[in-house]
């Protein structure tokens, strides 16, 4: 089974309806990139994965014990985060609220998933430091952490390298690409294309009201693949 | 030298002699402590104003429940929680931006007030106290219902602690994991408005929103962590207002000064001497990692 399928899925954003009749699925082990312009229903999609937002229509299917609380969810940082006082370790231990359940406090347990999270991202070093001080990667890997910390299965990365410079993208590209070898499904939205064909081997790519869903070398020969590539490699090579 | 710390011992334990010092001091240390905790979320989430606004509302209401004959905090919480309802929402969505609502809420609240004593009773020593705060402002059942809401407050806090901090550092991952972080952002308004009622009669309406905020931003100047934050924050208001209340009832010759005005300006104090030490500290860093650069 699955570990997430959507059958027909139809949303509206402020009334108006911005994908219709969409339909796919993510088995367990894959990296599936969601692609498409600002405004094509991306984000949309994230919150009724994460059940958010009801869908218009049509219903989104979790298998392998997955629920909408399980998904290890990475969201675009706000402006609040960008000068909160919290140690590194408060924000990664928060990843783990989601299995406190009727709880107040967290278990040893829970703190040890904590540190060992921390460990394999290569943060566990700096977990004293003050989350505004760190640098736009530092930032994103302890999010990614606190991600890693509320899920066995599934991650959802919306936007992960947005604001990063070109070597540290490519390190956090490189650090979800292992943790996706690990056995964790992988879900990211992105806006850049021509990495989500190096790494995914999975498509989705919103467009309009049509959509593009399949495997990544069906997606580089597909119609649409193959117009948004070539667009983005004159780009640049004028750049 | 001497003489001057057993003047002060002297001035500080005679505080105490008094019932209506005790209680004041009792009431408020409660009050003092509850909205530096909640300060922490506000200010955090950049919700300071809110708690200015509800504390005009505040006035606003207790003018009218003065002129009505009706018994003000009976009257004025339920109205300043239904005003953090609204505060909210408007915050959340709606055409008139946060700010604005926030700026409109207090100015008619505040105009309401004016207009309510002045019909009735004018500009008296009531009106004053409300305004700015007085020492005599604590009844015994006043302070039994500061004890009870601050035992309520505290008790919450220390329970749900991690999912405050979840809430205020990122909404949409808190949400992501089922928790409801709405409700979590009402139960803050709402004892918000309760703290601000209460510590209204000590404080004074104009200076209340200052218990909320000014401990957190001096804490924020050097903490590294959530927890110190809370932590330091808490602390420091009950010194300052200590400190404050005993500046109140310390110089009362010829002129007292409110109790409200005295413990912002210590709070002031702390402020700079942290913000200072805050710059030194960033100073020094950066110059030692020019040193270590070059």
């Amino acid at each position: 089974m699955a570990l997430l399928s959507c059958r027909n899925l139809s949303m509206a954003y402020e009334g108006h309806t911005v994908i219709s009749g969409l339909s796919f699925s993510v088995e367990k082990g894959d990296y599936l990139c969601i692609v498409g312009e600002n405004g094509s229903g991306k984000s949309t999609l994230v919150k009724s994965l994460l059940g958010l937002k009801k869908p218009a229509a049509g219903e989104i299917v979790f298998g392998n014990g997955l629920s909408a609380n399980g998904i290890g969810y990475l969201p675009q940082q706000t402006d609040i985060q960008k000068d909160f006082p919290a140690s590194v370790r408060e924000v990664v231990l928060s990843g783990c609220l989601n299995k406190l359940r009727g709880r107040f406090f967290f278990s040893k347990k829970e703190k040890a998933r904590a540190e060992e999270t921390m460990s394999l991202l290569g943060i566990a070093d700096i977990r004293r430091d003050c989350y505004r001080n760190l640098s736009g990667g530092q930032q994103q890997r302890v999010l990614l952490a606190r991600a890693l910390c509320a899920t066995e299965s599934l991650l959802l990365l919306d936007e992960p390298v947005s604001g990063l410079d070109p070597l540290v993208t490519k390190e956090m590209y490189g650090m979800i690409q292992r943790i996706n070898k690990s056995g964790i499904t992988v879900i990211m939205v992105s806006h850049d294309i021509p990495s989500a064909v190096e790494y995914a081997n999975r498509i989705l790519h919103l467009h309009g009201q049509s959509f593009f869903f399949g495997r990544t070398e069906e997606y580089i020969k597909s119609d649409l693949g193959s117009r948004f590539l070539s667009a983005e490699r004159k780009e640049r090579k004028n750049g | 030298m001497a003489e001057f710390f057993v003047s002060l011992r002297d001035s500080v334990f005679g505080m105490f002699s008094y019932g209506f010092m005790v209680r004041a001091l009792v009431g408020g240390l409660l009050i003092s402590l509850c909205s530096a905790l909640l300060g922490v979320s506000l200010v955090l989430k950049r919700y300071s104003m809110i708690g200015d606004g509800l504390s005009h509302v505040s006035f606003g209401a207790m003018a009218v429940a003065m002129a009505a004959g009706l018994a003000p905090l009976q009257f004025a919480i339920p109205i300043v929680v239904l005003a953090a309802f609204l505060l909210l929402r408007l915050n959340e969505n709606s055409r008139v931006r946060g700010d604005s609502a926030v700026a409109l809420v207090s100015t008619s609240a505040l105009a309401i007030g004016v207009a309510a004593i002045s019909s009735s009773t004018g500009v008296n020593t009531d009106v004053y106290s409300y305004m700015f705060g007085s020492l005599l402002g604590m009844s015994k059942s006043d302070v039994l219902l500061c004890v009870v809401f601050s035992a309520i407050i505290l008790v919450m806090f220390v329970l749900f602690y991690n999912r405050i901090f979840a809430v205020t550092f990122d909404e949409n991952f808190t949400r992501a994991t089922g928790t409801n972080a709405g409700l979590y952002d009402m139960v803050i308004a709402v004892l918000t408005a309760v703290t601000i009622v209460l510590g209204m009669r000590m404080m004074g309406a104009m200076l209340i929103s200052s218990l909320i905020i000014f401990p957190v931003l001096s804490a924020l100047q050097l903490c590294r962590s959530y927890r110190s934050v809370v932590l330091v924050s808490a602390a420091l208001s009950g010194v300052c207002f200590f400190a404050g209340i005993w500046i109140s009832y310390h110089f009362d010759d010829p002129y007292s000064i409110p109790p409200g005005a005295g413990i912002v300006l210590i709070n002031l104090l702390v402020f700079l001497l942290f913000s200072a030490v805050s710059f030194v500290r960033r100073h020094k860093k950066s110059v030692s990692g020019q040193k270590a650069g070059g």
